[in-house]
């Protein structure tokens, strides 16, 4: 790595964010702490999936069974053997699984790389189609994810779920494998199998005629996304200690498709800025799910007014800024400079 | 240097191309013409493996029909695609870059050089996206992109679509001018007039096979060539 004015800029970026978690840490409210997990847990989550469907090009709608996988592995392996007895009531889980533990990092980095081993299998399939109809083997996808662990009883314990994991993840775990994921992706967008990616999206039929191997550059992204979905998914079954066929829904892809459509597809300082606004968001119109009086007028509370309230946002937002935040450009120290200097000129 | 025989392309039950046979020898620029569904595209793609077809393609006397297009473009075969297809989001400094994308980066800087001294339009605007250029500089930007792989066969698909006459002259130029250096050139046109006064050899396609063949200047003054698509009584 060069040391020149945008790395030292950006090493410093990271340390003052690395301060603010350990101020954080410290001096906000457990809530707001759990908040900022998520945010970073998500930030993850949607880096990766920005990187297939906005910097390649290729709707996809599979990450929540990535993210389940990632999660069962892990959960799997940090759950002790003791544990994992007196929770199989329907069947004993298969022995050489049940046996095994190990912690917490080992756990995470094994979560991803099955994960990432999966989507690398599941390209060559779903990567012969494209559009909408990748769109829909994607979607099939994360349902037959959920199907395979409401059955496979002796691996995943049905749809009783793993309860009780032992609670690693915290602020640092998520800070420092958000930082990972979004020094790693950018990189990837900086290099020249970034640009073969965009040179994907934009026009795929050129792109082959051009001599790159789509299907290799498709790949090289599904299976990066799919790792760092994997190691998010390991530190949201921490996070949330217990797990089912019925937590890794496809709402959990639909707020990730919010989130990189509201930061904009292909930006990934735009899908930080979205994570914060979205995760945040969420949390804050919590209030208008709780009963209301408006001028006399009795709302009794309903759930899942901030669906709705979010949906309105994305529709005002699909008609007024159809770019999203930051669009396609991405924030650089360069653009900062170059504002400055204008302003002076 | 190509030798294509007995060439098909289907689309599901479509008999797009019905075992055309021509060769492109080194040095030349041949052309094909046609009416709009004749096969001419067709053709092209199946020699850049955008297709899968069957028959036979030699190219420098190695069977290339069943190599996935990547390698063929490796082989040293690069296609101007029909209607530019540059990637408008990117840079035309990285358009270019994906052009030589089997390159070694140091092969790269002076093939860039080379670009714009042929296309000195494209230096001014290195750093501009692909897409704000206008529809000719775009496909000086397709014939620059598919040199960046110093291709022994260049294949064109309409370059002259959608152009006005005074930068389809200019584009023609260029390949003459990219012929002299010794460039191997595969030209489809339904512009027949200026493709056969710039080729040396030409075929007639009409729904999916060659109907006339000969010199391009033979071709030029044959009646029928004249009735059809020179548009002479």
């Amino acid at each position: 790595m060069k040391i020149d004015r945008n790395n030292i800029l950006t090493i410093l970026a990271i340390l003052v964010f690395f301060l603010f978690v350990w101020w954080g840490s410290n001096h906000l409210t457990a809530y707001a702490v759990r908040v900022w997990e998520d945010t970073l847990i998500f930030l993850m989550l949607s880096a990766g999936y920005n990187l297939i469907n906005g910097v390649t090009g290729q709707f996809s709608l599979e990450p929540n069974g990535f993210v389940a996988i990632g999660a069962y592995v892990t959960a799997i392996l940090i759950l002790t053997p003791a544990q994992k007895e007196s929770m199989f009531i329907i069947e004993p889980m298969v022995p050489w699984l049940a046996n095994l533990h190990m912690s917490f990092l080992p756990a995470l980095i094994i979560g991803g790389i099955v994960t990432a081993f999966v989507g690398f299998l599941l390209g060559f399939p779903v990567f012969r189609v494209r559009g909408d109809y990748l769109a829909i083997v994607t979607l099939g996808f994360g349902l037959t994810i959920r199907v395979v662990s409401n059955n496979t009883i002796t691996i995943t314990n049905g749809s009783l779920g793993l309860k009780g994991l032992p609670t690693y993840t915290n602020i640092w775990w998520c800070a420092v494998w958000a930082v990972i994921a979004m020094i790693v992706i950018m990189r990837i967008v900086d290099s020249a199998f970034g640009r073969a990616m965009k040179a994907v999206r934009d026009d795929e039929d050129a792109a082959i005629a051009m001599g790159i191997n789509t299907l290799w550059i498709k790949q090289i992204a599904f299976v990066t996304a799919a790792f760092f979905e994997g190691v998010g998914g390991g530190l949201l079954a921490s996070l949330i200690t217990i797990i089912s066929p019925t937590v890794f829904t496809f709402f959990l892809t639909f707020e990730l498709l919010i989130i990189i459509v509201v930061g904009g597809l292909g930006s990934m300082t735009g899908t930080a800025l979205a994570t914060v606004v979205v995760v945040w968001g969420s949390e804050l119109l919590r209030v208008v799910e709780q009963p209301m009086n408006i001028f006399g007028l009795h709302i009794p509370g309903i759930p899942g007014m901030r669906m709705v309230v979010f949906s309105i946002l994305l529709i005002i937002m699909m008609i007024f800024a159809r770019e999203g935040i930051m669009g396609q450009k991405e924030f650089s120290w360069d653009w900062i400079f170059n504002k400055i200097k204008g302003k002076r000129a | 240097m190509l030798k294509v025989k007995d060439l098909n392309v289907y689309y599901g039950v479509i008999h797009a191309v019905k075992g055309i046979s021509f060769d492109v020898p080194n040095g030349k620029i041949v052309t094909l013409i046609g009416a709009n569904g004749a096969g001419k595209s067709s053709t092209l793609k199946a020699i850049a493996g955008l297709v899968k077809p069957k028959g036979s393609i030699l190219f420098s006397d190695k069977e290339i029909i069943r190599h996935p297009a990547h390698e063929i473009s490796k082989l040293g075969v690069a296609l101007v695609p029909e209607g530019r297809r540059v990637f408008i989001n990117l840079t035309i400094l990285e358009n270019l870059r994906m052009g030589g994308f089997n390159k070694k980066i140091s092969e790269l800087e002076p093939l860039y050089e080379k670009m714009f001294e042929l296309f000195p339009i494209l230096k001014e605007r290195a750093h501009q996206k692909a897409g704000t250029l206008s529809g000719g500089e775009q496909q000086m930007l397709a014939i620059a992109r598919a040199l960046m792989s110093e291709p022994d066969l260049l294949m064109l698909d309409e370059p002259s679509l959608g152009l006005a006459p005074l930068i389809v002259s200019e584009v023609f130029d260029i390949l003459r001018e990219l012929n002299k250096q010794g460039r191997t050139i595969l030209l489809v046109e339904q512009n027949a007039a200026q493709a056969l006064k710039l080729a040396d050899y030409g075929y007639v396609l009409e729904n999916g096979a060659i109907t006339l063949e000969g010199e391009a200047k033979g071709l030029l003054e044959n009646d029928e060539v004249r009735k059809r698509y020179l548009g002479e009584d």
